[in-house]
């Protein structure tokens, strides 16, 4: 209803420019027009590109450039079942995926039970402090995400800032090995994504009625009961847009596992990119790239779904 | 009972006595020497208030008068920067919101979005670890009373706004709590709707016998509901009273303007004997009012009379007082009744109201009438401030 009124509004506006004559006399309505913009550029380097990914999982290996065929023998065949076969087959393939499951899946809590009391927090400040608090979370994006990363080595290494501070204070007698590790792993990823975490929650928990806390304490309710039974239910959309942003990343995370992370974290960015570059197997790397997205669609496509139901409940 | 009636003025509420009048009645609740201050603004400013059991006492004023700050003083919400807060005896300093014997109706409802009308209505009960048979028994009653069993399902936005008003209403009496709080309760509402609710939470006051205080702009609203008023101003309480003593014996300006329509006269004492004033009028013509006030003559005083006790007749009639000329310079046709504009030959422009008790006739009066016109020695309030 609210499309046709804007459409409605749009016939109203007064016709100028060539622009305009041009469009009509094409027959395409600006409506079509600003919709088609985004629509192509998605459909043109996205969806393209993704197809393309899943025609070179249907190849065969050779040692040519580009490195697959779909010729065998003198004829063209499509070989689905090598690719995909071999990430049901090789345990590796497996292994990695659940790792990196689990790898997001951990940070992603961990980025929750961090960000919500800073969210919390930042939405009950005074106006003013909120906005320094809010410049403050979004300040480390203005730095290279890769440096940021980096620079991290140099905290975490032996001898590096922590472990020369902590043996300076003779706390620790040897450095403790910290580089090269699930924990480095575990620590980057919760480190570049808590922002993403923060900001949904912070948006959602800014705009929650105090009168509701007030209501639930007036009926008898402790704050801290009151926390649980308002306050977190109705910050869920918040929890579920942060988690996502941070859990769908992190999934497919290459550059903090190939930096901090040791030969014994093993996500599946690392094990595509090994298969892209080292192996120069494509049709295999990209089989796992399309897997990588499916199991990702599923929980955007919750997501997405929840979403529409928010904004059903809104109007 | 008769003789109370008399003096004091038999409250709306008939089962409830005046218990305000009664030197012996212990006070419900009592708010002593209270003072509300956000750094420095002074939102109340020293307010003692008495409010007996069973009564439903409204707070009335203009916004940023302090009657929502005090409303929020007795539920816990905020705590008072000097004074004290007796509710049933009991001081209730250090004593939050949830240990209190009050529950509140909040003006935009507070209803918990993502619980069902009968999950919001059970939440106090829940908090109390009443047993499930229980709960269960006491929201049915309740959402019996306030006619939304079959929306029992529902959550707050799929009903309309009447409907959500008594859920918040439900959901603040399943507790019976010994004071309830409302915080504008009716300013959502269309007009059928409100006159609709309004006689409802007067039933449904009589029925439990809860005391309740109202916190209300509107002086309708304000007047239909309550056992007494109190008027606010500036975070203090400028008159406490029935309605009809507010509505009648205004004690200043300020409140006789609010509360209602009236005309203000200016003029000085002549007459001040113990059975009446009388009082020239700087518009012209003497004032006779049959009952005196403590002033000396020569004393600058206000005059009001509210427009529904004026009478307009086309008689030239010649009193020696309460008795002006004019000329209708308007008429606005309300169907029940016809608000008059009369500009006095003083220039100054006065309402009137008047019934229209017969049809359309020769009696009529009409644009640019010349008319006398007059009143009751008993109508017109004399005013010091």
């Amino acid at each position: 209803m609210a499309s046709t009124d804007i459409a409605n509004r749009a016939s109203r506006l007064p016709a100028s420019g060539w622009l305009e004559s041009l469009l009509t006399g094409l027959g395409i309505r600006g409506r079509t027009l600003v919709i088609a913009i985004p629509f192509v550029w998605l459909l043109l380097f996205f969806f393209l590109p993704f197809l393309i990914v899943i025609w070179v999982s249907t190849s065969f290996v050779v040692i040519a450039q580009p490195p697959y065929t779909h010729i065998q023998d003198g004829t063209f065949t499509l070989n689905i079942g090598e690719s995909f076969g071999r990430l049901v087959s090789d345990a590796l393939y497996i292994k990695a995926y659940l790792n990196s499951l689990q790898v997001a899946a951990l940070s992603t809590i961990l980025c929750l039970i961090i960000g919500y009391p800073l969210a919390y927090g930042m939405a009950r400040c005074s106006q003013s402090t909120r906005n320094i608090l809010l410049m403050l979370v979004i300040l480390p994006f203005w730095t290279s995400f890769l440096i940021r990363v980096y620079a991290w080595i140099g905290l975490l290494k032996n001898n590096g800032l922590i472990n020369e501070i902590l043996l300076s204070l003779n706390i620790i007698d040897s450095p403790l090995n910290m580089m090269n590790t699930n924990f480095a792993v575990y620590l980057g990823i919760v480190y570049s994504y808590l922002p993403f975490m923060i900001l949904p929650l912070y948006a959602n928990l800014e705009k929650m009625d105090l009168a509701l806390i007030e209501a639930a304490t007036d009926l008898g309710c402790k704050p801290l009961k009151a926390f649980f039974l308002i306050t977190v239910p109705l910050s869920f959309p918040g929890i579920v847009a942060g988690s996502m942003l941070v859990f769908i990343p992190a999934v497919g995370e290459y550059v903090i596992p190939e930096l901090l992370g040791g030969p014994s974290s093993l996500m599946i960015g690392r094990v595509l990119v090994n298969e892209f570059f080292s192996n120069r197997d494509w049709p295999t790397a990209s089989a796992v790239a399309v897997a990588i997205l499916l199991a990702l669609v599923v929980p955007l496509m919750i997501y997405q779904k929840y979403q529409d139901k928010e904004l059903e409940k809104e109007s | 009972m008769a003789a109370v009636e008399k003096t004091t003025k038999q409250p709306q509420n008939k089962h409830v006595s005046a218990s305000w009048t009664d030197p012996k009645a212990e006070p419900y609740i009592r708010i002593e020497n209270v003072t509300k201050k956000f750094g420095e603004f002074v939102a109340v400013n020293n307010v003692s208030l008495n409010i007996y059991r069973g009564e439903l006492f409204s707070l009335l004023g203009g916004s940023g008068c302090g009657k929502t700050t005090l409303l929020r003083m007795l539920a816990g919400f905020e705590s008072p920067s000097a004074g004290k807060i007796f509710i049933d005896g009991v001081d209730m300093a250090g004593i939050p919101p949830y240990d209190r014997p009050t529950n509140m109706m909040f003006q935009s409802y507070a209803l918990f979005p993502h619980m069902t009308v009968e999950q919001n209505v059970s939440f106090g009960l829940k908090q109390d670890k009443y047993p499930e048979s229980e709960v269960k028994q006491r929201v049915a009653q309740m959402l019996d009373m306030v006619q939304l069993t079959p929306f029992s399902k529902r959550k707050p936005h799929q009903l309309s706004g009447g409907q959500r008003q008594r859920v918040a209403l439900a959901r603040s009496l399943v507790k019976q709590p010994k004071l309830l709080l409302l915080d504008e309760p009716l300013g959502a509402l269309d007009k059928k709707l409100r006159e609709a609710t309004q006689f409802e939470l007067m039933n449904i006051q009589d029925r439990l016998g809860i005391t309740f205080i109202v916190v209300t702009h509107d002086q309708e609203e304000a007047m239909t509901l309550s056992t007494r008023i109190g008027v606010m101003n500036a975070g203090q309480i400028v008159q406490i009273g029935t309605p009809q003593e507010i509505y009648e014996y205004p004690q200043n300006k300020m409140i006789a303007d609010f509360i209602g329509s009236v005309n203000l006269f200016e003029g000085q004492i002549v007459e001040d004997e113990q059975d009446h004033v009388l009082i020239r009028s700087d518009e012209g013509g003497d004032i006779y009012i049959d009952h005196g006030i403590s002033s000396a003559p020569g004393a600058r005083v206000w005059v009001a009379i509210r427009p529904e006790k004026i009478h307009l007749t086309k008689q030239d009639l010649t009193e020696p007082n309460n008795c002006v000329k004019g000329v209708v310079k308007g008429i606005a046709y309300m169907g029940n009744l016809s608000i008059y504009l009369v500009q006095l030959d003083s220039g100054k422009q006065i309402k009137v109201t008047m019934p229209n008790q017969m049809r359309a006739s020769e009696m009529m009066i009409d644009w640019d009438d010349r008319v006398s016109v007059t009143w009751h020695p008993n109508s017109p309030v004399a005013l010091l401030s």
